[in-house]
């Protein structure tokens, strides 16, 4: 009797998927006249880390940063589509920016804590939303450095500079402080492509420890990275007009061993280019 | 063997010999023009020293100008005066000064923006006493009467344009990533600028003032037609007859800054033109005076801001 | 681009194809060994079969250098996957060979109950699978590779003639039973043998397209 093994052994469970968090719809981003994002389409799904990669200047920060309106901060720079948070379009002119980004926090590639100690860089978020009580802001802060793990390496030096201590632990400091706003969903702009490889292990450790209670986007240009990290993969790349442009979005598992676009299959076999 | 070593190779020692005289050369030209350079500041302070050494004594710090021929006389009123005059001028350019800056550094591009830099740059090249002419017109003549307040005004836009460059490069040197983490966290931007940037570029922004400070301390004309001079100016005797007569806090200050006001610049030049020697040496221990102060301020400065900096750095 | 890469992956394919020759011979020659008689022969076979072996676990050591230093992703990850199961499977065809040549040795001093024709025909059809199945999967030719695995059916009918003959003589005569039981051992080697060929055949359809399916080993529905 021989079983017919029809389906692949490598195709994930599609049972495991979880509600949709962030809808990109028809997104393009424009700076001025040119077009550098066109027609991206996906969906990042709540509690789980989603990577996007693809090779270099074909919009992937551009992308990351429509998500919490970073984008603004460019002149000239100008967002066409929709970006759905929990249903609600944060691309609206009438959303509050200032709550879309406490929603929707940021890691940047570098670290860059504040020139104040510890405690005020994490404690920032948190005064700016008008809590200044001195046990409540103490709380917030021990609770945030623990689910960033750095609490046990600075409790004793809350009143240090943020500065003073390592590249390492720059980063999970920066990781504090957009979490003590309680947001929703994180991104982050190659977090460790600044750090050490030991301190990049401990970081991807911790994204797994944080997607139970975030949803996470990562943008990394660190093809195993993306690998070891993620649950869903998007490949983008860019066109002949260098407008970037998504072409596969699947779970990771997929993309890295029977991804279904040959660009894909180039790239993350290294025969790009 | 390459060609680079094989050329490399000949004439080692020789050349060798050559670069380390070459050096030696540089090394010294460059010691001799140090020295050069240095010879005139020595010198000058050097000189103020001994000459003003000699008339300085405790008296001359607390006491008022007496009358020639009677010892004892200081130069107290012009201590005061000129404390008066540069806090006036500090609480007077601070706040445009650095909001300025804000503005320029943010959107240099805007018809404001570019404006705002070039008047800097033109402010910075007027002479004092052009400055000290258009206070005494729009103080001193509305008012009728000199004043310290009017004083303040004129070293105020002395000390603008320093204040406002310095302060712009300074928020240029924070670096971008600050701003964008409090972005990011949902910080409006003049939340972003007051409570971020602001405190980076603070060291920055108090050496700002400090230059301007003493540049503006040892300005001599605008004061002329501004303050005038008032050897009878005592904040001592201000503040106790205000609270004898039970005058308010800020009638008690109006009195303090609308009084013509002495100051040491003045002081000197006054005393420097009189054919008495003993206001000459006066002339010279207020020199004295005037350099210390400075040095005093550029030094505490200095300290100030290396604690600083140490600190934050960790 | 990834040249050293490239270069890896086609040693070890040469590599394998290597292996499979080796098996091919050992195949074929502990058969004619015992066709003829030829016990040298047999014992030349078994000492091959170290050689075998160690060649198996040189491609397998080969693989996982290039696992661990070239970070293979999508289709050379599966090649690689499959050059680990097909070496596995070539190792094992060539214990088949020795397992042949153990019996040529055991039966030396008996006479064969009957000239050998059909072994060495089911022994030269599987060889011949094997060959073509190895070049599909170096060159990863999927049609080939999907059409060999039906090709069993002679195999299997040819084993089950030897199987009937073989039960015959020892119905006759029970005192052959022994050399029955040794002839009948060495042709489920062979049928055996077959069976692989089909495994080499899916892993080449599951290098190029990342399905793993069980290939049909017959053309007839049963």
């Amino acid at each position: 009797m021989k079983m017919e093994i029809s389906e692949s052994v490598f195709q994930a469970a599609e049972a495991g998927e979880s509600p949709a968090k962030v809808e990109v719809k028809n997104l393009a981003v424009y700076y001025g006249k040119f077009r550098a994002l066109k027609d991206i389409n996906l969906t990042v799904h709540e509690n789980r880390i989603t990577a996007i990669i693809g090779p270099s200047g074909c919009g992937k920060s551009t992308l990351l940063r429509s998500f919490n309106r970073m984008n603004d901060l460019t002149p000239g720079c100008s967002m066409v589509g929709e970006v759905r948070l929990d249903g609600e379009n944060v691309l609206l002119s009438s959303m509050d920016v200032v709550s879309v980004r406490r929603r929707v926090g940021m890691v940047f590639q570098r670290p860059n804590p504040f020139p104040k100690s510890i405690f005020d860089n994490v404690a920032y978020g948190p005064r700016l939303y008008g809590i200044h009580h001195k046990s409540d802001l103490e709380a917030i802060v021990e609770n945030s450095l623990k689910a960033s793990a750095l609490w046990n390496e600075v409790k004793d030096k809350l009143n240090q500079s943020g500065l003073s201590i390592s590249g390492g632990q720059q980063q999970r400091l920066c990781i504090a402080r957009a979490l003590a706003v309680e947001p929703e969903v994180i991104l982050m702009d190659e977090p460790a492509s600044a750090l050490d490889p030991i301190s990049t292990l401990k970081i991807e450790e911790l994204m797994q420890e944080l997607k139970k209670d975030y949803t996470i986007v990562i943008v990394t240009h660190n093809m195993q990275q993306a690998a070891r990290v993620s649950d869903y993969t998007a490949m983008m790349m860019i066109d002949d007009a260098r407008a970037g442009h998504l072409i596969e979005f699947d779970h990771t598992n997929t993309i890295f061993t029977r991804p279904k676009d040959k660009r894909t299959e180039d790239y993350v076999t290294g025969r790009f280019g | 063997m390459s060609l680079f070593s094989e050329l490399m190779d000949r004439n080692r020692v020789k050349r060798a010999r050559q670069r380390k005289a070459a050096n030696a050369v540089m090394l010294s030209l460059t010691g001799l023009l140090t020295a050069l350079a240095l010879v005139p500041l020595f010198w000058i302070i050097g000189y103020v020293i001994i000459q003003g050494g000699k008339n300085i004594n405790l008296d001359f710090f607390i006491n008022l100008p007496r009358p020639l021929g009677i010892s004892g006389g200081g130069v107290l009123s012009a201590i005061e005066g000129t404390l008066v005059v540069t806090l006036l001028a500090a609480v007077f350019a601070i706040p445009p000064g650095v909001l300025a800056a804000f503005y320029a550094a943010r959107s240099p591009n805007t018809p404001l923006g570019v404006a705002l830099r070039f008047s800097t740059d033109v402010l910075a090249g007027v002479p004092s006493i052009v400055v000290g002419l258009f206070a005494y017109t729009l103080l001193v003549v509305p008012m009728k009467h000199y004043s310290g307040l009017a004083g303040g005004a004129a070293l105020a836009v002395l000390m603008l344009p320093t204040i406002i460059r310095t302060t712009e490069e300074m928020l240029k040197l924070v670096p971008a990533s600050l701003r964008e983490a409090s972005l990011g966290l949902g910080a409006p931007e003049w939340k972003t600028s007051l409570r971020v940037l602001l405190p980076a570029a603070s060291s920055g922004i108090i050496t700002g003032f400090l230059l301007a400070l003493a540049r503006a301390v040892g300005e001599t004309a605008p004061l002329l037609m501004t303050a005038l001079g008032n050897e009878r100016f005592d904040i001592g005797q201000i503040i106790t007859s205000g609270v004898q007569s039970h005058l308010s806090v800020f009638q008690i200050i109006g009195h303090i800054i609308n009084a013509p006001v002495d100051s040491l610049p003045l002081t000197l030049w006054k005393y420097a033109q009189q054919p008495y020697p003993e206001r000459v040496a006066q002339a010279w221990a207020v020199a004295l005076v005037l350099m210390l102060f400075v040095l005093i301020v550029n030094v505490s400065a200095r300290v100030w801001i290396q604690s600083r900096t140490r600190r934050m750095k960790g | 681009m990834r040249k050293t890469f490239e270069t890896e992956i086609q040693q070890l394919k040469d590599e394998m194809l290597l292996l499979g020759s080796m098996v091919e011979q050992q195949i074929l020659g502990s058969v004619e060994a015992l066709k003829k008689r030829d016990t040298d022969a047999s014992r030349r076979v078994q000492e091959t079969d170290l050689q075998v072996n160690a060649r198996r676990y040189a491609i397998e050591e080969q693989v996982m250098i290039v696992i661990a230093t070239q970070q293979p992703m999508a289709h050379d990850l599966r090649l690689l996957a499959s050059i680990l199961e097909v070496s596995g499977e070539l190792e094992r065809m060539g214990d088949y060979a020795k397992g042949i040549a153990t019996v040529s040795i055991r039966m030396a001093d008996q006479p064969l109950l009957k000239p050998l024709i059909d072994i060495p025909r089911m022994a030269e059809k599987g060889v011949d699978m094997l060959h073509r199945a190895l070049t599909a999967f170096t060159i990863e030719d999927v049609e080939t590779a999907r059409s060999i695995p039906a090709e069993d059916d002679e195999v299997d009918e040819l084993y089950i003639q030897i199987y009937n003959e073989l039960m015959m003589f020892v119905i006759q005569d029970p005192k052959t039973i022994e050399r029955a039981n040794w002839l009948l051992w060495v042709a489920h080697n062979l049928e055996r043998l077959a069976d692989r060929v089909s495994n080499i055949c899916e892993r080449t359809v599951f290098t190029a397209t990342g399905e793993m399916k069980e290939l049909e080993q017959t053309k007839i529905k049963r």
